[in-house]
């Protein structure tokens, strides 16, 4: 292993949060401390690295507990604003997930579905503290009598409600283009025929497993901006998959790395966790989230200055080869193409959309720098890392 | 010179007017160039026509005023079309959707703006809006 000349620990940094002595840059801001100093000198300089990304994430869903009830009640169905949320846990909690419908929703039978309300929409109007007619359905038993409850609540009448969200915040994401005939609708948005438009999503030199590609700090405990408040890192995400190519940077070329998420749904916010409804797809859940990454090293130093040039993803297309389960790569695109809103493939000029919005990822790393300036926020150290690929010991 | 000018405008009909020859009447006595790009007439309803309208600015106000005389309601496009601030998250998506680029990405910011001269009213954005955003009362 290489001898590193610069060495901070978790604790160092939070002693430095606590002190208000710690520095904290944007990962758009790190390039140019890196560029500028080096990456050796900008370790010493930079604590704290702050990313963010703000995208429809469709594993997301949050734990509700609404209380017992008066008689008690063994909720077998449940449903929020008329969408229904999974009940086979204990008596009164349940679970409502991002992409659930709203019931008696015309889906895709008016092609394409606008998809106007569902569990996404639910959460954000529970953040919001809007009213929710909560609707509950047992079978009756000798502990649980109750058949059937009804209420208006809102998110303050209810016992408990954390978001839980089991896959987020994805390291890359594929490029989206349709090379049929027809105009196609899919959750990488509206494809024009004949690769008419290409669709991208992710935060690119902003998003927070772009700028750890090894999960050196991040992992079971890390703590993160959830939705407008704080949450951790609770387990590698679904899919979560370190092996894929990466490039000299090692950054992954293709979809890669995952998180779970968890934070206390009553201090998020409206702003940062955001109904979606992706037409001719479904529903769906903007969620923001912020990463910190600690300067531990030169390493980290060197790869939170990645920047949009370096980092690249593939081109699929989403009428045949897509559905049909067998992608194969059109091309190899850089996030500075895509975001500068045109992209070059198979010689042809292709103009880009995002799905996600660069804008939102850049107030959450704004946002998180000032919670960590402020002394507000302090960094949590991972007590066990995502699988990383690259031999679990390598700092 | 002549000044001329072009607006993006919408009529509202009400039903008594929809059996006259409005728009004839804005070419022919008022001499203006009319641009129709979306209409819903319909016998004995209230109807709407959104269009571009040019001409000398005499003749632009003339045609107005001979509208608002006929007891039409006119508004100006960017009454009917807006996009609401507070409600938009600046992802994007619209900008593959908009036909006219009226919904465009600022490259330096990456805020999504809406250019009301640029659009042409036809109502993709509204559905195409993950966050229902767009805001179109034409119909």
């Amino acid at each position: 292993m290489k001898k590193r000349r610069v060495k901070k620990t978790y604790a160092e940094i939070n002693e430095k949060i606590r002190q208000g002595r710690v520095v904290v840059v944007t990962a758009e801001e790190m390039i140019d401390i890196v560029e500028r100093h080096g990456e050796v000198e900008a370790a010493r300089r930079v604590d704290v690295v702050t990313t963010g990304t703000f995208s429809p994430m469709c594993s997301s869903g949050a734990f509700i507990n609404f209380g017992h009830t008066s008689p008690r009640i063994k909720a077998h169905r449940v449903w929020l604003n008329d969408v229904p949320a999974y009940a086979g846990l204990a008596a009164v909690d349940c679970y409502i997930g991002a992409t659930e419908v709203i019931e008696g929703d015309p889906l895709n039978s008016v092609y394409p579905g606008e998809f106007n309300y569902g569990g996404g929409h639910v959460i954000e109007d529970l953040v919001a503290g809007n009213v929710i007619r909560l609707r509950a359905e047992g079978y009756g038993t000798d502990c649980y009598p109750a058949r059937r409850f009804e209420k208006n609540i809102t998110i303050h009448d209810l016992r408990d409600a954390f978001l839980f969200n089991p896959r987020n915040a994805y390291q890359n994401y594929s490029c989206a283009v349709n090379m049929s005939d027809k105009t196609i609708y899919t959750y990488m948005g509206m494809l024009r025929p004949r690769m008419g438009n290409a669709n991208y999503a992710t935060s690119g030199q902003l998003s927070p497993l772009f700028n750890d590609p090894y999960y050196r700090t991040i992992g079971v405990g890390t703590r993160i901006f959830l939705g407008g408040g704080e949450g951790f890192v609770a387990w590698p995400g679904t899919q979560h998959n370190p092996h894929v190519p990466r490039g000299p940077n090692g950054v992954p070329k293709s979809g890669a790395g995952t998180i779970a998420v968890i934070g206390d749904l009553k201090k998020m916010s409206p702003r940062w966790l955001v109904g979606a409804s992706i037409q001719g797809y479904g529903v769906s859940l903007f969620v923001g989230i912020g990463v910190p990454i600690p300067i531990l090293d030169e390493e980290m130093a060197r790869f939170t200055a990645v920047k949009d040039e370096d980092i690249f993803t593939q081109v699929y297309d989403y009428s045949v080869d897509y559905p049909k389960g067998m992608v194969k790569s059109l091309g190899e695109v850089s996030y500075k193409e895509l975001r500068s809103g045109e992209i070059t493939i198979m010689g042809k000029k292709v103009p880009t959309a995002p799905l996600s919005s660069y804008y939102k990822a850049r107030e959450i790393a704004y946002i998180l720098k000032d919670w960590i300036e402020e002394g507000k926020f302090f960094l949590g150290e991972p007590q066990m890392r995502l699988p990383s690929g690259r031999g679990e010991n390598n700092d | 010179m002549e000044e001329l000018m072009a607006k993006k405008i919408v009529i509202h009909y009400a039903a008594e007017n929809v059996d006259q020859p409005i728009i004839y009447e804005l070419v022919k006595k008022h001499d203006l160039v009319v641009n129709i790009l979306k209409a819903r007439i319909l016998p004995r309803r209230d109807g709407v026509i959104v269009l571009e309208l040019s001409g000398s600015k005499e003749n632009f106000d003339q045609g107005i005023r001979y509208l608002k005389e006929k007891g039409l309601r006119v508004e100006p496009l960017s009454k009917s079309v807006s996009q609401n601030t507070e409600r938009c998250v600046h992802c994007g998506a619209c900008t593959a959707f908009c036909p006219t680029q009226a919904l465009s990405i600022d490259r330096e910011t990456m805020k999504v703006s809406f250019n009301v001269e640029k659009c042409n009213g036809c109502e993709v954005c509204v559905t195409a809006c993950p966050v229902r955003a767009m805001e179109v009362n034409l119909f």
